[in-house]
């Protein structure tokens, strides 16, 4: 079983996000970055697919900065066997992105494409499908199991109120969700082991995409909190205000 | 040119709510851009007639394809579909809800017609003859006001953020025959979950638990507010129960679980993380109930109650029962 993970660097979710003075960008200075939260549930998927099969290669790829490769590495660590990087910057439009991940792909031989169901700086949950679509191939996203049997996979993906189940023949893409599986933490082994697998990098030039980015900001203003009291005696008057002065109940 | 097409999302052989809030935003666009708006739906038997209900809300066109295989989603068949009349109509946008499927089925159009794609769209505007819109990045935390550079625009809105228009149109209906495609991705029926409350994305208002709830054995006094609320309000939850196990993923509020903009939010027992807060901010109307008064989460909410939720919460419960009686 042979598996790409496409995978991302993003700021942590617990990190405060300040735009940049030129109103176009996130401010990087003291944020803490991590994979995408999502990415991991799919390289989990592929280094158990591999280890249950006993044989197989498993590929992380990203596009983005020279730090991405800290993020190679993290995936090299919990167990991937080579990584690669495409890099160059990306911003809030998944098609150029989609496109040059594709364009790598597109000649390397593969079981399983796996993706993170979002990334969560963007959230965008556009490249999976898009990939799939760019290099003709069956999708799933939104994935929360995935059962593969003689060259076809089910997955059961998430909808609202309830859960869908989407067939398909590999190769095929899957975009994974939290409850796939629970990541594993690299070990002192993986991290020793992962220093010596090899990480390609190369330059690559994004297609320019449909949007262009006028400006960044912050969240509008919640309006003022008003602390109505203590415990249940404080309810009335709650209830007062919502109906009387915002009214939504 | 300036037409705009709007996907009905189907389910159980009716347009979803946010059906309706898609050719409501889609009627917008068309009428700043001087176009039509054309309703494009699959389904079973009967779609057609199901989907003539959006002329009301400014469907000029209803272009419907009816076949017993597409009562689930197929996003083979929509997706060849969407190609054809983006060739035959050159809109000048798409319309999608930010719905599972509509997400799905966006970007998988995206991909088709090479072309960017702007997802969980919250504002509309045309600039200069041009489509620009405004999206929450990072959960929320921070708004991108991006322009679509050439047509279509393909954009998905988030659910419960765009007004739905009475506005009538013609809703000429039109059958175009199922599409010849090879299907590579087969989607089953949906199977709907054991309780059948809304989707916390979808709700009008929203009630999360967190921490200070004590354990999942104690969700019911949350579970009576919701019952007393009525059938437009749901559960959430916060991250920390979530991977405790006490709540299935679906009801997580925040960054890497949902993000909710209902027009009342009970945040329960939950302290505020950064992330969480992303989710929920958007809300309307924050009302949270916290033992410790120094919590994050009261400098979003419009109304606090410092308490514990165990005497708060049934309080809160009998007086919503007691005013949706005398109601009537």
């Amino acid at each position: 079983m042979n598996s790409i993970v496409c995978i991302k660097r993003v700021p942590d979710s617990e990190t405060r996000v300040r735009i940049a003075s030129d109103g176009l960008a996130v401010d990087r200075s003291g944020v803490k970055f991590d994979m995408n939260e999502y990415d991991k549930y799919a390289l989990e998927e592929a280094i158990r697919r591999k280890e249950e099969a006993g044989e197989g290669l498993v590929t992380v790829l990203t596009v983005g900065g020279d730090d991405a490769r800290e993020t190679l590495r993290q995936a090299l660590a919990m167990g991937a066997d080579e990584a690669v990087l495409l890099r160059a910057e990306t911003g809030f439009d998944g098609l150029p992105v989609a496109v040059a991940l594709a364009e790598e792909i597109r000649d390397r031989p593969f079981d399983l494409l796996l993706f993170g169901k979002q990334a969560i700086d963007d959230d965008g949950m556009q490249v999976p499908a898009m990939v799939a679509e760019l290099l003709g191939l069956p999708a799933a996203t939104v994935v929360v199991s995935l059962e593969i049997e003689a060259g076809r996979a089910v997955a059961r993906r998430e909808v609202e109120g309830g859960h869908e189940t989407v067939e398909f023949d590999l190769p095929g893409i899957v975009a994974a969700q939290k409850g796939l599986n629970e990541p594993r933490y690299p070990s002192l082994k993986g991290i020793m082991a992962a220093k010596k697998k090899p990480l390609e990098e190369k330059d690559v030039t994004l297609v320019e995409g449909g949007l262009e980015l006028l400006e960044l900001s912050g969240p509008p203003d919640r309006p003022e909190p008003q602390i109505l009291g203590e415990g249940a005696e404080a309810v009335p008057e709650l209830v007062r205000r919502l109906r009387e002065e915002v009214k939504v109940l | 040119m300036a037409d705009v097409i709007a996907y009905l999302e189907m389910r159980d052989g009716t347009p979803r709510p946010v059906a309706r809030e898609a050719v409501s935003a889609a009627k917008t666009l068309a009428d700043r851009l001087g176009g039509s708006v054309v309703a494009l739906a699959f389904g079973g038997t009967g779609t057609a007639e199901a989907a003539r209900a959006m002329a009301a809300f400014g469907a000029d066109r209803l272009v419907v394809v009816e076949d017993d295989s597409l009562v689930a989603y197929s996003p083979d068949v929509a997706v060849a579909v969407i190609q054809h009349l983006a060739a035959e109509l050159s809109p000048a946008a798409v319309v999608f809800p930010a719905s599972a499927q509509g997400k799905d089925l966006s970007a998988r159009a995206a991909g088709r017609l090479k072309r960017s794609l702007a997802s969980e769209v919250t504002e509309l505007a045309v600039e200069d003859g041009m489509i620009v819109v405004t999206r929450p990045v990072y959960a929320g935390k921070a708004y991108a006001r991006l322009r679509f550079r050439d047509s279509p625009a393909l954009l998905s809105i988030r659910p419960n953020v765009f007004p739905v228009i009475e506005h009538a149109g013609a809703g000429a209906v039109e059958r175009p025959a199922m599409p010849d495609v090879q299907e590579k991705t087969r989607v089953g029926p949906i199977e709907q979950g054991e309780r059948d409350r809304l989707d916390v994305r979808e709700a009008d208002i929203v009630v999360s638990g967190g921490r200070g709830l004590q354990g999942p054995e104690k969700w019911e006094i949350l579970e009576h507010l919701v019952d007393a609320l009525g059938p437009g309000a749901t559960l959430g939850a916060s991250r920390a129960v979530v991977d405790a196990g006490w709540r299935p993923h679906g009801e997580q509020v925040g960054q890497t679980g949902k993000v909710v903009s209902p027009s009342l939010y009970f945040a329960i027992g939950i302290s505020g993380a950064i992330q969480h807060l992303a989710g929920m901010r958007t809300a309307n109307v924050i009302v949270a109930v916290n033992k410790d008064a120094e919590a994050p989460i009261f400098d979003v909410a419009n109304y606090g109650i410092v308490g514990d939720a165990f005497e708060v919460v049934p309080e809160l419960t009998d007086a919503v029962r007691k005013l949706r009686t005398s109601d009537g």
